[in-house]
């Protein structure tokens, strides 16, 4: 029983997103007629590098950077694997990284292994967050040492929305000859970026966060930055990443990036608006609701509620009758329960960590879907509420 | 995306028997809003034994309200002897099955029944009177043999599936195996002993460290007018925070790499890797 789109109210856009139907069209020629190689020496496929180039430039202005500084990759993971690895290698001597508590699992995992991956020789320092989610920037200062290889620290949190100074960040770094790396697949296309006014060494984007197709993600590498490549190969993208082009969604991605430069004002004025909507609605209808994350210093598009004292899926499900699809902090299966990273280190108590709900929109999102969402929310929170043990006592 | 059955669904959407029965003759309270999923169950019983009405508050997952509705639309005229009989499988079937890593819904659900009817005849909980094994979760010896009995378990992963016994600091893992390997008779000793080492979850690492640290680091540390603090597990990263004459120490990084992390790999898990919060 398949859910169509037409059918489904989609507030889960920082897990992923639609692909604009004029992306979809940019890309539909180099999946039936222009199936050249970009790397051949006849016209037929040097076209495709071509149209490659122009792809890479629509990228390059989205971020304020230049073509040369643009490395496609498969995706976000690999681009953050990208960086953090190229700069160990590059300081062999060296021995720290510093990064965050609520990185996304990409740099997470990566900087919990690094220990292993180094034979021990590496280390992290993971920087706690205040209960709103942001960083205490002195404590930032004092972490870094003459050890310190690189720096990463995504731009902004997938689950809360929460912003995070990387430009600042970065200057700081870059004073201590330490590289900066951020993770930004959450903030490129929301919200602006020039990375020609900043020290940020390199940066990742994902495709599939900004309407673009699944399968594609670029590296920024500021020019002049130590680079040692982590897929080996052939001589694509002058030697940086190995492996064919992913031609069709590489020009998708050249599409969604300007796409992206057009919609930014309506991102920040009319999603916003529709998200402070959707949030102040639910707050003030809903008792015993909470947001999570920084009022102000977050994304446009995203909004993380915790409804006390009921659970997560259960939630969701409730939505998910509606067609409403949104995401949980929270993951019940047999004895372990573990929410979310994020808020664990935000110190969100239990009672609402496991009834925590994102809300991630786009510019697809309408007026009427979120008084729809205003409209069912109240009565999915109360039924779930009215057959809660612990509600009665509160 | 659980896979559910419609039956699971239905009742998750429209669970029947929501509520408390005023002047219950019996009243069963398992779980806690900590361990994720928490039940009330009250039942009503005329003079003849029988089950007139039962009702259920729960929180939890959808299979966990599911379970609920399913038990009191089960119990709803059913003679208190043969509710006595019902067993977390019978919830689960009824329900056309659930999935595996939730089956400890339906083990909630029978729970709450015999605390409720527990309740009504004034008897101790039979369970109740076993040896408990799972300190987190409270789970006693008799209630998981029985599991293992009902249920056919084969592996610990699957008892703490269906009882959530071993879901919490893991102290209990080596206990579990015991039970396993004396009531599943037929199995080889061997098969059971070299079951799929679990992965161990946060709080049960937590748990484990800071008994580490009290019981042997920190009287260790303290010769030497040091101390030690757990600041933050986070998965295989234990961050500590060494106090008194530990923090001015040049030698510092030496006690906590050679000594500290030694004993807690030694003793908690081998992967671990222990820093300094600075």
């Amino acid at each position: 029983m398949a859910v169509l789109p037409a059918q489904v109210i989609y507030m889960d856009n920082n897990a992923t997103t639609r692909v604009a139907p004029e992306v979809l069209d940019a890309m539909m020629p180099y999946l039936t007629d222009f199936y050249g190689n970009p790397s051949s020496m006849h016209t037929f496929g040097g076209q495709v590098s071509q149209a490659i180039h122009q792809a890479r430039q629509e990228i390059a202005d989205l971020l304020g950077a230049n073509a040369g500084e643009i490395v496609f990759t498969s995706c976000g993971t690999e681009s953050d694997s990208t960086a953090i690895l190229s700069a160990i290698q590059t300081y062999p001597e060296k021995n720290h990284v510093v990064t965050t508590r609520v990185e996304h699992p990409a740099v997470k995992n990566l900087c919990d292994n690094l220990e292993i991956f180094t034979g021990r020789k590496y280390h992290t320092t993971r920087l706690p967050v205040a209960a709103d989610g942001t960083l205490d920037l002195q404590r930032y200062k004092d972490s870094l040492t003459d050890e310190t290889a690189i720096v990463s620290v995504m731009w902004a949190n997938n689950e809360t929305g929460v912003i995070f100074p990387v430009e600042e960040m970065a200057q700081i770094a870059k004073e201590r000859g330490i590289l900066f790396h951020t993770d930004a697949v959450q903030a490129v296309g929301k919200i602006p970026i020039n990375l020609k006014e900043s020290a940020i060494d390199f940066l990742s984007i994902s495709g599939h966060k900004l309407h673009a197709p699944k399968g594609i993600g670029v590296l920024f590498v500021r020019k002049g930055t130590p680079f040692i490549p982590f897929l080996n190969g052939g001589h694509q993208e002058h030697g940086r990443r190995g492996g064919t082009e992913n031609v069709a969604a590489i020009i998708g991605l050249g599409k969604a990036c300007t796409l992206a430069a057009a919609k930014m004002e309506e991102e920040n004025t009319r999603v916003r608006a529709l998200r402070d909507k959707l949030e102040n609605g639910l707050l003030s209808s809903i008792p015993k609701s909470l947001l999570n994350g920084h009022p102000e210093q977050r994304l446009p598009n995203t909004a993380n509620i915790s409804f006390e004292y009921v659970e997560g899926e259960a939630i969701l499900l409730h939505m998910n009758q509606h067609n409403i699809c949104a995401s949980s902090g929270s993951a019940c299966t047999s004895g372990s329960l573990e929410p979310s990273h994020v808020l664990r280190a935000m110190g969100v108590p239990f009672t609402a960590a496991h009834g925590s709900i994102r809300f991630s929109l786009s510019v697809y999102n309408t007026e009427e879907e979120v008084d729809f969402i205003l409209k069912k929310m109240p009565a999915i929170i109360a039924k779930l509420r009215a057959m809660s043990p612990f509600w009665d006592e509160k | 995306m659980w896979e559910y059955t419609d039956k699971v669904q239905e009742h998750f959407i429209n669970p029947k028997n929501v509520g408390e029965i005023e002047n219950a003759d019996g009243v069963g309270n398992v779980g806690s809003i900590a361990c994720g999923d928490a039940l009330r169950l009250t039942i009503k019983v005329d003079e003849n034994q029988v089950i007139t009405d039962a009702k259920f508050k729960t929180f939890g997952c959808a299979s966990a309200i599911a379970s609920s509705s399913m038990l009191t639309e089960m119990l709803k005229g059913m003679k208190l002897e043969d509710a006595k009989k019902l067993t977390n499988d019978d919830i689960a079937k009824a329900l056309g099955g659930l999935p595996k890593e939730k089956m400890h819904c339906s083990v909630m659900g029978r729970e709450a029944l015999e605390a409720a009817i527990a309740d009504y005849t004034g008897a101790i909980l039979p369970m109740a009177q076993g040896e408990v094994v799972c300190e987190c979760f409270g789970v006693t010896d008799l209630e998981i043999i029985r599991a293992i009995r009902e249920n056919a378990l084969t592996s610990v992963e699957e008892i703490t599936n269906f009882t959530k016994a071993g879901g919490g600091c893991g102290k209990c893992e080596g206990k579990l195996r015991e039970l396993l390997a004396e009531t599943v008779g037929g199995l080889p000793a061997q098969s059971v002993g070299i079951a799929k080492k679990k992965r161990m979850t946060t709080l049960e690492k937590i748990k484990k460290i800071e008994e580490v640290i009290e019981r042997e680091i920190k009287p260790t540390l303290k010769k030497d007018d040091g101390d030690i603090r757990l600041i933050d597990v986070d998965g295989d990263f234990v961050t500590v925070s060494l106090r008194g004459a530990c923090a001015n120490c040049y030698s510092s990084r030496t006690t906590l790499k050679e000594y500290v992390e030694r004993k807690l790999r030694e003793q908690v898990l081998d992967s671990l890797i222990v820093e300094e919060d600075k």
